[in-house]
This record gives C-alpha cells, sequence and structure tokens, in this order.
C-alpha cells in the first residue's frame, strides 16, 4: 500500500464544510440502535467545542428508507425534503447537517436532481406550498455529521482524555473504518476523500491515534442493504455479505470498527451474534467478538465519557474488553443501571458468542 | 445451531485462487486446441441436445478452465456424440475428439 | 530557397513526414517539446507483430529526417496569421514563416489514476502498459519480482471505450499490446499464470488474430471476459481482482503479484492547446477535426494546416507511418496548387 497515492487522492476530495452554525436534523434509527450517539454528536459540537448546532422538534424522517425500499414515490420525498429544509430557513440557517447517511445521501441526491431539473423543483415547491404553507430556501451547505467531527478531529484529539492505543503494548488500535454507502458512492465529490478511498473516518483514526486497516472487501456492503434486510426471504443476503466482510478483515486482528452509518454498526454489531449462533464462529479475541461503534461514541469514548452514558451497553458485542485495553474506567456494576441508579435487570447471554 | 429460518448463503464467485486445473492442464496436453475456444458458441448453436437438455461444448469447456468438474461432466452425459459441434467450430477444434478424451481423463469423477 | 514546412511534433509521423518531404525537396523544420526524438515509440520496447525493436524503427527513422532542422525541448509560443502565410513563434526565440504547418502532435497516455478502482499508485503492485514496457527496456522495477510473479493479469480498455474517463473510443493498439506483453511475460516466465481481462477482442490488423491464437494456444494464457471491476490488496500485500466471468454469467476473483493496466490513448491536451492558436476545429472525440474522416484524414478544414498520425485519434505504427506519407504527398500537392 502507498500511503502517498491515498494522499494524492485524498487531496483531490476535499469538501467546504464550514466552522459553526448549522442545522442538524436527526435519523429514524440511530436513537433506538445507538442512544447515545446522536446526543453525544451535539454534546460534544456544543458543550466542548462551543459551536452553534439548531435543531427543531418539529422535523420528521427524510423519508429515505421509504424511498430506498421503494414504498413511495421520489416526489412525496423531495416534498418531505423541502418541508426540513423550510424548518431549517425559518430558523435562520443555511448550513444543514444530517446525522443518518441515507438522509445525507438522499438530501444530495435531491438537490443534484433540482439543479439538472428545475422544474421539478418548481413542482416541488409549489407541492409543498399546497401541503403545508411553507416555503424554503436551499442550504448553501449539506454535510454529513461525521464530516463535522472529522472537521473538529484535531480539536477533539487536543481535549482527549484517552488515545487509541492499547495501554499494554503502547501500540495503535488497529482498527476498520466503514462508511455508508448512500455517504459518497453516489456522488464521490460530496464526500471527503471520495468514494473508492474515504477519508472521514480515516483522519479521525489517525488524530486519535490508531491505525486503519485497509482489507480486501474495505469496499463492501456492511449487509444491510434496506430490502435484503427488511423482507425476511432475502435476509439471507444481508448476513452472507457480512460475513464476507467479516472473514476478509479476520487475518488483520482488528481492535475496534467504526462507522459513520445508522444501518452499518446495527448490522455489524448484532450479525456477530447471529454468525456465531449459525456458525460457531466468532471473530475478536477470546470468543468475544469485534466491538462495533459510530464515530460519535468514539468521539465520547477519547473525550472521556462514561461508557454506560454513551449507550453502550446496547451493543451486542462486548465494548469491555476494548474498554480495557485503551484503558477506560468504567464501572462494571452500573452497565444495567438506569438514570435513577434502578436495576434495569441483565439480558440473557447468547450461548456462542462471549459476551459481558 | 439455531435457526434464524435464513442461512448464509456460500458465494456464487469463482476463486480462481481455489480452482483445480490438475485435470484440465492434463486435457491441454492431450488436446492442446482446446485452448483455441473463443467461447463463439457456433458449437452450442448448432448440438441438437442444446435445446432438450443445454448441452453446450462452449460451456463445457468454460467451466473446465474455472475447474468446475462436475458441472462439466454432468453436462458431457447429454452429448450424442453426432459431430456437428466440430463441422461449424472455427477455430478447428475437433470437439467431437476433445468429448471423448474429456470423458476419458474425467471418467472417475 | 527551399520552402519552410513547419512539423509540430517529432515522433513517428513527424520523423517520417520530415524524411518523405526532404525527398519531395522541401526544408522542414521539426520542432519537438521533449528532449527526444521518437515520441513514445522510442520509450517502447518491442513492437507488435513481428517483435521488432521499437529502437530500431526509430533510429530508421531519425536517420531519415537527419537533413532536417530540428528544434528539441522547443514548444509553441504564439501563432501570427499573414496575408497568405503563418509567421510562427518558438518558444526558444526563434521565429519561422511557412505557408504550410503539419500537426504530428500524438497522443498522451491515459493517466490510469484517475481509475481510481484500479488502485494504480496506491497498490505496490499495479503498474500499465508503458510501465511494462519501460521494464523490458532497462530491467529496473521494484513491483516486478525477480523470480516472476506467480499469477499477473492484464486489463484491457483502462480508460478507453469509458464514458465516465471522457474517452468513448477505442484505443485500437490495448487489445494487440496486452496480448504481446502477455506473451513476452509467459517467455521470461513460463511458470506464471496470466490472464487478460477483456471486454470485446478487437484484433483487425495483419497478424493479429495468429498472436491472439499463439497466446492461447501455445501460452497457455487465460483470457477472461468482463472487465475488472475493483481492486484491493490482502494481508500478504498480494492483490484481489474482481470481475465478472461474462462467459459463465458469475462474478470472478483471483490473487495476483502483478497487474498491468492497458491505459489507452487519449488526445494530447497540448495539441489542443497548440490547435487552439490556430483555430483548429476538435471532433467530437476530442481529437483533432480532419476535412473530412475518409478522403482527407491528413488535411484540415483551415487552409495550409495538415495533420499525420493519433493527433486524429488512435493508430497504429504502420498506419501512422503511411498517413505521414500520404500527409508528405498531400502537402506536396497542395504546394504545386499554389503556384
Amino acid at each position: 500500500m502507498i500511503y502517498q497515492g491515498k494522499q494524492k487522492i485524498w487531496a483531490d476530495y476535499q469538501k467546504e464544510i464550514p466552522d459553526d452554525h448549522w442545522f442538524y436534523v436527526r435519523s429514524c434509527i440511530r436513537q433506538n440502535f445507538f442512544p447515545g450517539a446522536e446526543k453525544m454528536f451535539l454534546e460534544i459540537c456544543r458543550n466542548v467545542l462551543h459551536k452553534d448546532f439548531y435543531e427543531t422538534e418539529n422535523h420528521t424522517t427524510c423519508g429515505g428508507i421509504a424511498y430506498h425500499c421503494d414504498t413511495i414515490p421520489q416526489e412525496t420525498v423531495m416534498t418531505i425534503v423541502a418541508r426540513q429544509f423550510a424548518l431549517m430557513t425559518e430558523a435562520g440557517y443555511e448550513n444543514y447537517v444530517a446525522s443518518c447517511i441515507t438522509s445525507f445521501g438522499n438530501y444530495i441526491e435531491i438537490l443534484e436532481t433540482w439543479n439538472e431539473f428545475p422544474e421539478l423543483e418548481t413542482r416541488i415547491r409549489e407541492m409543498l406550498w399546497k401541503a403545508c404553507r411553507r416555503e424554503f430556501k436551499k442550504p448553501k451547505y449539506v454535510a454529513h455529521a461525521s464530516d463535522l467531527i472529522y472537521k473538529y478531529r484535531n480539536l477533539i484529539a487536543e481535549k482527549a482524555r484517552y488515545r487509541l492505543i492499547n495501554r499494554n503494548t503502547g501500540e495503535p488500535l488497529k482498527v476498520v473504518e466503514h462508511i455508508g454507502c448512500h455517504y459518497s458512492k453516489m456522488f464521490p465529490s460530496k464526500g471527503v476523500g471520495g468514494a473508492e478511498y474515504p477519508y472521514v473516518l480515516c483522519g479521525m483514526i489517525e488524530s486519535w491515534g490508531g491505525n486503519v486497516i485497509d482489507y480486501p472487501e474495505r469496499r463492501h456492503c456492511c449487509g444491510y442493504g434496506f430490502r435484503q434486510y427488511h423482507v425476511k426471504a432475502n435476509r439471507g443476503y444481508s448476513i452472507s455479505n457480512t460475513h464476507k466482510k467479516f472473514e476478509s478483515m479476520e487475518p488483520y486482528h482488528p481492535d475496534m470498527i467504526i462507522t459513520n452509518c445508522p444501518g452499518c454498526p446495527y448490522f455489524m454489531d448484532r450479525w456477530q451474534y447471529a454468525i456465531a449462533e449459525m456458525e460457531g464462529k466468532t471473530y475478536g479475541e477470546n470468543g468475544y467478538g469485534i466491538p462495533v461503534f459510530t464515530y460519535e461514541e468514539v468521539a465520547g469514548l477519547v473525550l472521556g465519557y462514561d461508557p454506560w452514558d454513551l449507550g453502550l451497553q446496547l451493543h451486542q458485542v462486548a465494548v469491555e474488553p476494548l474498554l480495557d485495553k485503551i484503558g477506560i474506567e468504567y464501572d462494571p456494576a452500573a452497565k444495567y443501571e438506569g438514570l435513577d441508579h434502578k436495576d434495569l435487570l441483565r439480558p440473557e447471554l447468547p450461548g456462542v458468542l462471549r459476551c459481558c | 445451531m439455531m435457526d434464524f429460518g435464513f442461512k448464509i448463503s456460500p458465494s456464487s464467485a469463482i476463486n480462481l485462487d481455489n480452482a483445480d486445473l490438475s485435470l484440465y492442464d492434463e486435457l491441454c496436453k492431450a488436446e492442446p486446441d482446446i485452448c483455441k475456444c473463443m467461447a463463439c458458441g457456433s458449437c452450442s448453436a448448432a448440438c441438437p441436445a442444446n435445446r432438450f437438455s443445454g448441452m453446450s461444448v462452449r460451456k463445457l469447456i468454460i467451466d473446465l478452465q474455472r475447474g468446475k468438474k462436475k458441472e462439466a461432466v454432468k453436462m458431457l452425459s447429454d452429448c450424442m456424440l453426432c459431430g456437428k459441434c466440430t463441422m461449424v467450430c472455427p477455430r478447428g477444434i475437433n470437439t467431437r475428439h476433445l468429448i471423448l478424451s474429456i470423458c476419458k481423463l474425467y471418467k472417475e469423477d | 530557397m527551399k520552402e519552410n514546412i513547419l512539423i509540430i511534433g517529432g515522433g513517428i509521423a513527424g520523423l517520417e513526414a520530415a524524411a518523405q518531404l526532404l525527398k519531395l525537396g522541401y526544408n522542414p523544420i521539426i520542432v519537438e517539446k521533449s528532449d527526444h526524438l521518437g515520441g513514445h515509440v522510442a520509450e517502447w520496447n518491442r513492437l507488435f507483430p513481428d517483435m521488432t525493436p521499437a529502437e530500431d524503427v526509430v533510429s530508421r527513422l531519425i536517420a531519415g529526417a537527419g537533413e532536417a532542422n530540428i528544434f528539441l525541448n522547443t514548444g509553441i509560443s504564439f501563432v501570427n496569421r499573414l496575408k497568405d502565410s503563418y509567421n510562427i513563434m518558438l518558444s526558444n526565440g526563434i521565429s519561422v514563416i511557412t505557408r504550410i504547418l503539419l500537426f504530428a502532435t500524438g497522443f498522451t497516455l491515459f493517466d490510469a489514476a484517475k481509475k481510481e478502482e484500479y488502485g494504480y499508485g496506491v497498490y505496490n503492485q499495479v503498474m500499465t502498459n508503458m510501465d511494462l514496457e519501460r521494464w523490458f527496456n532497462t530491467g529496473n522495477d521494484e513491483r516486478i519480482p525477480e523470480e516472476g510473479p506467480k499469477t499477473m493479469g492484464f486489463v484491457h480498455c483502462v480508460g478507453s471505450r469509458d464514458e465516465k474517463a471522457r474517452n468513448p473510443q477505442c484505443s485500437k493498439v490495448c487489445c494487440i499490446t496486452a496480448v504481446k506483453q502477455a506473451i513476452e511475460m509467459k517467455q521470461k516466465f513460463p511458470d506464471a499464470m496470466i490472464y487478460c481481462f477483456y471486454m470485446d477482442l478487437r484484433m483487425f490488423g495483419k497478424k493479429y488474430e495468429d498472436f491472439y491464437i499463439s497466446a492461447q494456444r501455445d501460452y497457455g494464457i487465460r483470457f477472461i471476459r468482463g472487465r475488472v471491476s475493483e481492486v484491493s490488496e490482502n494481508i500478504e500485500g498480494r492483490l484481489v481482482v474482481k470481475a465478472e466471468d461474462t462467459l459463465s454469467g458469475k462474478p470472478v476473483k483471483v490473487t495476483m503479484d502483478l497487474l498491468v493496466l492497458m491505459a489507452g490513448i487519449v488526445c494530447n491536451p497540448d495539441t489542443c492547446r497548440t490547435a487552439g492558436l490556430v483555430s483548429l476545429p476538435v471532433d467530437s472525440d476530442g481529437f483533432l477535426k480532419s476535412r473530412d474522416n475518409i478522403a482527407d484524414i491528413t488535411e484540415s478544414p483551415k487552409e495550409g494546416i495538415f495533420y499525420a498520425g493519433t493527433c486524429t485519434g488512435p493508430k497504429t505504427v504502420p498506419e501512422t507511418l503511411a498517413e505521414a506519407r500520404s500527409a508528405a504527398l498531400a502537402i506536396h500537392n497542395y504546394i504545386q496548387g499554389l503556384k
């Protein structure tokens, strides 16, 4: 691998990301999958870095999942998105940041479509006006939330309590990065680092002390693939793809996986349990799995937030071996304690995949 | 093992690293012309068995080249050795002779 | 006094045209931007279909053009249109007045790094057709192990027949070059397993098909019909190459020690700049536009401006030489007509 060759490509795919004043929209599913991730994003941006991030309870889904599952027409998705832009315009913002990769891809795709077909934009404006009497300006900048953490990565590193380093050996952790398909595969120029060698997560890993692993199936889909999973008859395709990725990364013995999509960390995390049950195979050390994180969770961890406040107890694959490796302090007894210290009861442990 | 109602499906990709071509290499020594096939398909188009059984010398050769012995041998049983494929092959491959050589080499399987 | 004819480009087209124009009694002046004559062919090792050393061809051509005025490391700074001639200022400060300009500006090789999925410049074991020829000439390239590659591949049509790379045209010479290079590698490393990934094999020229049959039958080179989709590197630093074997209708994967990208022929951006100085039109394929693509391929739509070689599109060496002679004759006839 020629690192300078990648740097050359990264230099070609740098996008402009304003430093401050963003209108933030959440994902439909991330708060259930990774309940601490979005909260941590706002916490870091607002309270650690003192940036202006606005969010409104009036925003809805972007319609992306329905669009990609082929259940609603594109005009409907566009009108939903137009309403989101109207909320941004009403709040006085011009920079729009999405928490979800599919939303981000959806916004970019719609804006590009309107560029190519302005008559469609006019029609959507009419539809939005008829539906809810709103008007909008198109955002000046659209970013994915990982673009911002990428932008702030060095500020975060300055304030970090921990680094992605094995404290026993002093060696950098071996980190797999996985990018959501809709981040840059549709529009390579809209993603930091492009589509073949995206840099957005690599940049965070490098700046927080880890070593990026580039394995043969790095560009492969996580396995979610919307209809592959949502239709039960297709679920075998979903897990087969995830299986392919784990088989490909296995020889590198990764310590952890960082992702920037709602679906990817969920499927890479949960399917490790299903693969263990189906094949009797686990990919981490000593029967554990390879822990999978969102970039916000990792940012929270290096900044020294309590792992249980980050919601890491909701991961299927146990995170404790990694926390120990980095030297992050945590209270094992508090793992399944509610905010009011009430005991939330312990989940049943799986038969094959070792968990805590 | 738990049954979730779906399975990890094996990859349909041909992995050339694992293809066992030892028999094919031997076949090439006996029938060097097999390498000249350019997959034009005239053999399959001329084959009277093709439309009934899917017999195709073109596919047979590709299967052998990709190490898919089982599929190839299975297809051979549909050949009636009429020799029409030999007549039409533009590269002059003696396909009839080739089929007999394949039968000899691969018959143990 | 002999009439000046300015030839832009000292590749094989420019040299051959100069030789012919000398014989016809003119004074050709070759302006070459690089430091050597013979263009791309001078950097090649051997030429299909008879494995002629490229060096022999180039030195013969240079000898033939020996009497011409040749300026190396020189470009065209600007051109003034006079009443019935051109005043051309060269980058070395010399100015030339001529009634005739011959574009023999050639092509550039497609920048293979633009096909990011193939990882040229990112993965250690990926090279281009040009790199391989250079290795044939010099024997120096870290990408090729001394004992030779165990498994290697050639990817046809890199940057050719590719609308996304903005080169929809076929580069014509890559199919046969890949087969030639595959045979040469097999001659050097008889134990190597060699694959060619192609979409079509366009074996149009004299003895090309024989070459292809020989590659199949005598050298055991494996041809896979399908364009490579993605290259990656495994933990041992070997390349994992993915394509579809379209004849089996299945995806195919193979691990290799070396991958050669057949970078195609694309229009030379310097040609377009120089053509702009005299307002020459560019054809829809990005190459210079001839007066007529059938009958007047060597003539531009502008008075006194002629073409030879790959400035009008991909061509083989013999085609380029034939065109250079044809351009020389067209120039001669044009000058005769002026008198």
